[in-house]
């Protein structure tokens, strides 16, 4: 069975990492009472990965744009196929969509994204006091969106490797 | 010789004129126009609170500039970062302690024309009831009708215990605060 070229594998679970992190920081960091020196890290590092995360998806996409996916086996169900790609369309949508949101938030909210504290990333709004609570919600509401989305995904693997044992998962494991 | 009624009354006025600059240099500020705040770093990234209430009393005559006073007051209750949560935590004793501290003030010591048609300020400057003194340019400049006086300020927070304890880390927060201003006022 074909699998995915090597950079496209590299991509998937670097990028899959970094949103868990994210991900995980995130919920961690607004449940944090007050302002405190580790709320006010935390909220950083998730900014930073974030511009990581969208970089990573800009090169992914390229890659993808160039390279054809791996074909699925035959055996697969064609509405199970279209459904894989509908999946597979809508989490790249959020993996640009996600940091995306989370930028202009913080833009809105007035605090600018400094890269890793070292390079400062275009304000391309500025400090929006009725934008910042949409933006808020819509940033939480994709990530909520994602988790459901990440969830069908990871079940949809276990299933083709455990209950299929069709080789699918096997073209993305390292 | 007689001095008719009316050319004492145009003599008293003139008179009254000509002794008005000494006291009426006392600049009529617009609020509205008018806009103060504090840029601080944090992790590197700049942000910008804005005093939403605060007092500027310019006493300024273009003519003898170093005549000119000027006082600020702060109402430290209404520096506002732009989130309810962070404005509550800032009055707290470690950063204002806008309780017992509700005014921070600057007082004008000397004005003096400075380089490149700017200003040179100096006076003392009141946060958290330490008072430090301060120097800065000063730019006086012609908006139509309206004559505007803008600068920038950089103090060092920890000077005036702004950010104690775990805040003492200027890593965190920058010890660099620019305080930034920009006053309109009426001829």
């Amino acid at each position: 069975m074909p699998r995915y070229t090597i950079p496209a594998i590299v991509l998937h679970w670097l990028i899959g990492l970094l949103i868990i992190g994210a991900f995980a920081l995130g919920i961690t960091m607004v449940d944090i009472p007050g302002i405190t020196p580790t709320k006010l890290k935390y909220f950083s590092w998730h900014k930073w990965i974030g511009i990581t995360v969208l970089g990573l998806a800009c090169l992914r996409l390229l890659w993808r744009l160039g390279n054809r996916a791996p074909s699925y086996p035959a055996s697969m169900a064609a509405w199970q196929q279209s459904a894989a790609h509908g999946l597979h369309g809508l989490l790249y949508i959020l993996m640009f969509a996600i940091p995306a949101s989370g930028y202009f938030y913080s833009l809105a909210a007035g605090v600018p994204v400094v890269y890793l504290g070292v390079v400062p990333m275009p304000a391309l709004i500025g400090p929006d006091p009725e934008l910042k609570p949409l933006l808020k919600s819509v940033h939480y509401w994709l990530n909520m969106t994602l988790l459901a989305l990440f969830v069908l995904h990871v079940a949809a693997a276990l299933k083709h490797q455990f209950i299929d044992r069709d080789g699918v998962l096997k073209r993305m494991l390292p | 010789m007689q001095i008719s009624p009316a050319l004492r009354r145009t003599a008293a006025a003139a008179a009254l004129v000509l002794a008005l600059p000494a006291f009426a240099a006392v600049l009529k500020t617009d609020p509205a126009k008018s806009s103060v705040s504090a840029v601080f770093k944090q992790m590197n990234v700049p942000v910008e609170a804005k005093f939403k209430k605060f007092n500027a009393q310019i006493d300024y005559d273009a003519a003898k500039p170093e005549t000119a006073k000027a006082s600020l007051d702060l109402d430290i209750p209404s520096f506002d970062l732009g989130d309810a949560e962070y404005n509550k935590e800032v009055q707290k004793k470690e950063w204002f302690n806008g309780a017992q501290f509700p005014k921070a003030s600057f007082v004008s010591t000397a004005i003096k024309p400075g380089a490149a048609g700017k200003l040179d300020v100096t006076g003392k400057l009141t946060i958290k009831g330490k008072t430090a003194d301060v120097a800065f340019p000063l730019t006086v400049k012609k908006e139509g009708a309206a004559q505007v006086f803008e600068g920038a300020l950089p103090i060092k927070r920890l000077a005036f215990n702004v950010g104690e304890g775990e805040w003492k880390d200027t890593s965190m927060v920058a010890d660099e605060v620019v305080i930034k201003f920009r006053v309109v006022a009426a001829q």
